[in-house]
């Protein structure tokens, strides 16, 4: 058993459903504060709605998810809004807004939900987008930077309220090995020099390797398995062994 | 019968959210000066890009209302009066209505393939996690505009229109260009009781107003709504246009009952 102080997030035998589909069955795990857990398990168990739930963006069924001992479903308003504020969420696409150029994208929590000075705004998201590597393109608009480009920014605008949770949706998603990698460094440099706590959605076995301290095998809507990485990948466990043996990496 | 109420259970829940999303708006319209860079842009949408649409289409409706009434009056030997009726049909109805139905196909149907883009890209789902207001940002600055849009488009085509009715008056009819101004301009002298503008121009301006409102919420309802990728946003952008000729039409009746009965 973990202790309880050092448990950030906390999902307790939670089930949802759309329509007649079943999609997370009693789903129970913990994550403790400043780890990185992954989750991986085959398409359609359930891995982003798990982290949907984690911000709210889904309410259970029923059961609980926890963040910080307080349950998401129940927030409203300013409380839920709040939370979210400490919390970040890298969407596949990176979700930019279309419309708004790079810079603005970055700027955009801050500008609608305080008062602090364009200038001051301006400079935070700078360092930001420094932090994920993206310079020289404040001015671009989403249409005109390439797919990683896109994630780094979403990455940048999630990180502008300086999260303590991240929540990370197929980091590596439609991108080439070589952009893979350099978003699974930056996934594991933002942990070490932040301390954020996060969840890794994936099934990329490099980017587990790479950013991961625990590994969450779903199945079913169910967990099979939370286990370190090395265990997790040395496992003989039947339906590991058949899952990743597909595994393109 | 179970289809029958699905679809008045649909209707109620959709209305609900209109009106819901209108109150919404209301209640934050003391942030319009912090989105004016954005209503700004709606308006350039909304107005400049649709305006050659409303001159044109309010020409030929002036032309049209003209000629109809123009030979039956000739007949009686009243077709110098053709410029009261066409003012009057232009200022009170015609204007209005016609701008509002090209708004509905213009600016409501690219509201709601602009918010259900959004929706179907997570674009929406960011805005809710990043915590901001998607009524302020996103609904706010649009309905601003088209309340605004809409009477400034209505007076253009009022305007071509009975201009157009000129034309038609004097080229088809044998009505001078003068006789047929005079007698339109004299048909709009009625001054309201509570703004001193025309009754008929005013009560015109008023409707477009509503209309653009409803074009505007209904647009973007269905753009908020939007699910199921490229399909559910063609669904949300042709849901938006008939659904806004309908209230148009609906709200257009009523409130011409209200202004002019008795």
């Amino acid at each position: 058993m973990t202790n309880g102080d050092d448990v950030i997030l906390r999902f307790r035998d939670v089930h949802k459903s759309f329509g007649t589909q079943k999609v997370l069955d009693g789903l129970s795990f913990e994550v403790k504060r400043g780890r990185t857990l992954a989750i991986m398990g085959p398409s359609g168990t359930g891995k982003s709605v798990v982290l949907r739930h984690a911000i709210g963006l889904m309410q259970p069924d029923s059961g609980t998810v926890e963040v910080e001992g307080r349950d998401v479903a129940k927030l409203r308003g300013k409380e839920l809004a709040e939370l979210r504020r400490r919390m970040g969420y890298l969407f596949q696409e990176g979700a930019l807004i279309n419309w708004l150029s790079v810079g603005e994208n970055v700027c955009l929590p801050l500008r609608e939900n305080t008062n602090l000075p364009d200038a001051e705004i301006r400079k935070r998201a700078e360092e930001k987008l420094a932090l994920v590597r993206v310079e020289n393109a404040w001015d671009k608009m989403p249409s005109q930077i390439s797919g990683g480009m896109k994630k780094r920014v979403g990455l940048a605008r999630a990180l502008i309220t300086d999260p303590e949770i991240i929540l990370y949706d197929e980091p590596n998603a439609g991108l080439d090995p070589e952009i893979s990698a350099s978003i699974n460094e930056l996934i594991r440099e933002l942990k070490v020099r932040l301390g954020v706590t996060a969840i890794v959605v994936e099934h990329r076995v490099n980017c587990i390797k790479t950013v991961a301290d625990e590994v969450l095998f779903l199945e079913k809507g169910r967990p099979l398995v939370q286990l370190p990485p090395k265990e997790f990948f040395a496992s003989r466990h039947p339906r590991l062994v058949q899952f990743l043996g597909t595994d393109p990496d | 019968m179970t289809a029958a109420l699905r679809f008045l259970n649909d209707l109620a829940a959709g209305l609900g959210f209109q009106l819901e999303l209108l109150a919404q708006v209301v209640v934050r319209l003391h942030h319009v000066p912090r989105r004016a860079r954005w209503i700004a842009d709606q308006l350039y949408q909304s107005t400049i890009q649709t305006m050659h649409v409303v001159l044109l289409v309010g020409f030929f409706i002036g032309m049209i209302v003209s000629l109809q009434t123009g030979i039956e009056l000739a007949r009686i030997g009243q077709q110098d009066q053709i410029g009261t009726i066409v003012a009057v049909s232009m200022t009170r109805e015609m204007g209005p209505f016609i701008t509002a139905l090209i708004l509905a196909a213009a600016a409501g149907s690219s509201m709601a393939a602009e918010l259900g883009t959004m929706s179907v890209a997570d674009e929406l789902s960011a805005l809710e996690v990043l915590s901001v207001d998607r009524v302020r940002f996103l609904v706010l600055p649009r309905l601003v505009a088209l309340v605004l849009a809409a009477p400034v488009l209505t007076i253009l085509c009022d305007t071509i229109g009975i201009l157009g009715g000129g034309f038609v008056a004097q080229s088809q009819l044998n009505v001078s260009f003068e006789l047929y101004l005079d007698s339109a301009t004299e048909s709009l002298r009625d001054l309201g009781t509570v703004f001193p503008l025309p009754k008929d121009v005013f009560g015109g301006l008023f409707k477009a107003g509503v209309f653009g409102a409803i074009v505007a919420v209904i647009g973007c309802s269905a753009g908020l709504n939007a699910r199921g990728g490229a399909l559910g946003v063609g669904r949300a952008t042709r849901q938006a246009v008939l659904v806004s000729i309908i209230a148009i039409i609906i709200a257009n009746y009523f409130m011409t009952w209200f202004m002019y009965q008795g």
